[in-house]
């Protein structure tokens, strides 16, 4: 009895240890304010959904995770993100190492044009994850087999990664990104160009892949992140309005703001 | 069925009308181009292909030791310079008979090309065991009769007007009556520099001048606009600095290339003491007009290849750099190397600058290295076509020839190169 109430109280208050946390964190597009003041918990081996109306700063948000933002010359990050404790925008972080670390999957499928393998190779190879040629074969057969991608695509290797299907491709993706052993891997929208038998094959992958890796995905649909989210926050206008388990987010939102979007009423 | 979804009714008629009257304005359009441009080939063809050919008279020589090397030496310098000309003149009288008086004689010289002598010194001075014995050797005819035996000599025409006179042309009816004239590949036009008389003049300078022209060029060129193409469009952060730099190279690229002759004149020349008139000065100025090209083309390709590329890479944990040179490079290459090859293309058509440094003077010798003097197959055609001489005429056109087919290959080895790197990927 007492041991179904902690598992109670932890599924709601992040009482188990997260492995990223937001705190006070603002995101500006030269004068433009994209993120206002959002703090979030990200539990480890859990899948977390982002959910909003578009335009209201999910992607933005996700990509202050791995600093992607960083890319754009415009964009200023203020506020602490931190990654198992560390600050991960404090100034001797080095982005190289903490990608390697925090891997993404974008929401067009872009494989490089390069042969399958050699896409999923290029992670180890750039890190040095590999002692050996057979070595890093093994990582790369590997990698497409936690992928779901292996059976496709084992006797055409060395074909272009371009030549796969949609759906193919965003998998060669997540096996790309799996390969360098990530603890936590970033999605946005992973599926919004791929068919429902494509997605189906991808929700199941996430939810095998969640005893190794923590998740992080953004969506648009609804029904997608109740299916596959343990956690979901909901994002409106660059706040964060509202943050929970997704079971009590979908069935007993606190804010009407929330039941708005989750009913249909904003889009 | 209803009326509009056919054919003829009347909206769709016009609009037919106004597709098919299009496509005709577009065939028009291209067949006039290219008829321009097969009368361009033929005409430079038609002109040009003489030159690859010239006229020989076989001469029965008596190579007498006192004429060639009275001294009995052998020293190859005496060989060359023998004295040759009484010797072919010799030959000459025997086959034409009764020609004795000085103008007549001279006349009759005068049917063998003036670079003969020296033809004949660097047989010797290669085989000294031909003095002492009688030979018949086959000399390249003059220019003159070089075009009479082409056909090119209208003999209508008043005598006063023209070089080769009424008593000429008959004597080499007489050669040719004698067979000993023939017409043969002209391999002094590929294998010489430049000359004073046309059947002695020769493109091998020009071209070797313009290759190692563009071989300097395109080491200076093409590193350089490619790494700074990659820095300012990968690494640089928009400042009023990048702007000004922005704009300036899109100016440079207006600049008339004569400008880039005097600024090569002025600093390389006269400041550094760069070698006058050789492909490595000429080389630098190609390579300061080109680069703004280069650089241009380069970064319009950077700037085409999809950001997704960069996100992929970065997203792995892939620095800027290693993104940059394992990814967006590689991938932009075929395009910048198409870019390169079409600015070295110009640069190979450019005479303004090269006269500027010099390229220009009367180069005899072929060179072997970027820093001997040289000239370049634009200037070549265009001190040729400026020549009064008309065996100069083919020679022109057969130059011109030269370059163009410089450039087929040049443009072939583009698309080999572009091939190569795509199919790589
Ligand atoms: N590179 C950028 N430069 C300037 N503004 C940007 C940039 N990227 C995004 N923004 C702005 O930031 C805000 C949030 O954009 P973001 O892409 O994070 O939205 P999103 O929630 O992911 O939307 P969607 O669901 O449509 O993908 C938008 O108003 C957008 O205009
Ligand atoms: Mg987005």
């Amino acid at each position: 009895m007492e041991k179904k109430m902690t598992e109670e109280t932890s599924a709601q208050t992040d009482a188990l240890a997260p492995i990223m946390t937001a705190r006070g964190v603002d995101v500006f597009y030269g004068k433009k304010q994209a993120i206002k003041n959002v703090s979030l918990d990200i539990p480890e081996n859990q899948i977390t959904a982002l959910i909003g109306p578009s335009g209201c700063g999910k992607s933005t948000f996700l990509r202050c995770f791995n600093r992607m933002n960083d890319t754009i010359e415009s964009c200023r990050v203020t506020g602490d993100i931190q990654f198992a404790g560390q600050d991960i925008y404090a100034p001797k972080v080095d982005v190289v190492a903490l990608r390697s670390r925090i891997g993404m999957v974008f929401q067009k499928a872009n494989p490089f044009p390069k042969s399958i393998f050699d896409n999923v190779a290029y992670g180890p190879r750039i890190h040095g994850l590999s002692e050996s040629k057979d070595h890093l074969a093994e990582i790369v057969v590997t990698s497409l087999r936690r992928a779901g991608l292996y059976d496709e695509v084992s006797d055409r290797l060395d074909e272009p990664g371009t030549s796969l299907s949609g759906g193919q491709q965003q998998r060669l993706c997540i096996a790309r990104a799996i390969a360098v052993d990530p603890q936590i891997i970033l999605m946005d929208e992973p599926c919004s160009a791929l068919d429902p038998i494509a997605t189906a094959i991808i929700e199941n992958l996430m939810e095998s892949m969640k005893e190794k890796y923590t998740i992080v995905i953004v969506t648009h649909s609804m029904q997608q992140a109740a299916r596959v989210s343990q956690r979901t926050a909901f994002f409106h206008l660059g706040e964060l309005v509202e943050s929970g388990s997704t079971e009590a987010i979908f069935t007993n939102p606190e804010q009407e703001r929330t039941q708005n979007y989750i009913s249909g009423r904003i889009g | 069925m209803p009326d509009y979804l056919l054919t003829t009714s009347p909206q769709m008629a016009k609009r037919h009308a106004r597709h098919s009257r299009f496509q005709w304005y577009g065939r028009i359009a291209i067949a006039i181009s290219i008829s321009f441009m097969l009368l361009m080939f033929t005409a430079i063809f038609v002109r040009g292909t003489g030159a690859f050919q010239k006229t020989m008279i076989a001469v029965d020589v008596d190579f007498a030791e006192t004429m060639i090397d009275p001294k009995g030496t052998r020293v190859e310098m005496d060989l060359k310079q023998g004295n040759y000309k009484p010797l072919i003149l010799a030959g000459l009288q025997e086959i034409i008979p009764g020609v004795t008086e000085r103008k007549e004689r001279n006349a009759l010289y005068k049917l063998v090309s003036g670079g003969a002598v020296f033809d004949l010194g660097e047989r010797v001075a290669a085989n000294p065991g031909m003095i002492g014995t009688t030979q018949r050797v086959w000399i390249a005819a003059s220019s003159e009769v070089d075009l009479y035996v082409k056909g090119k000599v209208d003999v209508e025409s008043e005598e006063a007007v023209r070089r080769l006179k009424d008593q000429d042309i008959d004597w080499v009816k007489l050669l040719q009556e004698n067979g000993r004239v023939k017409r043969k590949f002209n391999q002094v036009f590929f294998t010489k520099g430049d000359s004073r008389s046309p059947e002695m003049a020769g493109i091998l300078s020009a071209a070797l001048g313009s290759f190692f022209s563009l071989l300097v060029c395109f080491l200076i060129a093409f590193p350089l606009g490619i790494l700074t193409a990659v820095y300012l469009e990968e690494y640089a952060k928009k400042s009023r600095m990048t702007n000004l730099i922005e704009v300036n190279i899109n100016n440079l690229a207006a600049v008339p290339s004569i400008v880039f002759g005097l600024l090569g004149l002025a600093v390389f020349l006269n400041f550094f003491n760069l070698p006058r008139s050789t492909p490595l000065v000429g080389g630098m100025v190609l390579a300061l007009m080109t680069l703004p090209t280069i650089i241009i083309a380069s970064r319009s390709i950077l700037r085409s290849i999809p950001q997704s590329t960069r996100d992929a890479a970065m997203g792995l944990g892939a620095s800027k750099t290693q993104t940059t040179f394992h990814h967006v490079v590689p991938l932009a290459m075929p395009g910048m190397l198409t870019g390169t090859i079409l600015g070295m293309a110009r640069a190979l058509g450019e005479t303004a600058p090269l006269l500027m440094i010099g390229m220009v003077a009367f180069i005899v010798d072929v060179p072997k290295g970027v820093t001997d003097v040289a000239t370049s197959l634009p200037v070549q055609i265009f001190l040729w076509a400026d020549s009064p001489e008309k065996g100069f005429v083919e020679l022109t056109s057969a130059a011109i020839m030269v370059l163009l087919i410089f450039l087929i290959f040049m443009n072939l080895f583009a698309v080999y190169l572009r091939r190569r790197l795509e199919r790589r990927r």
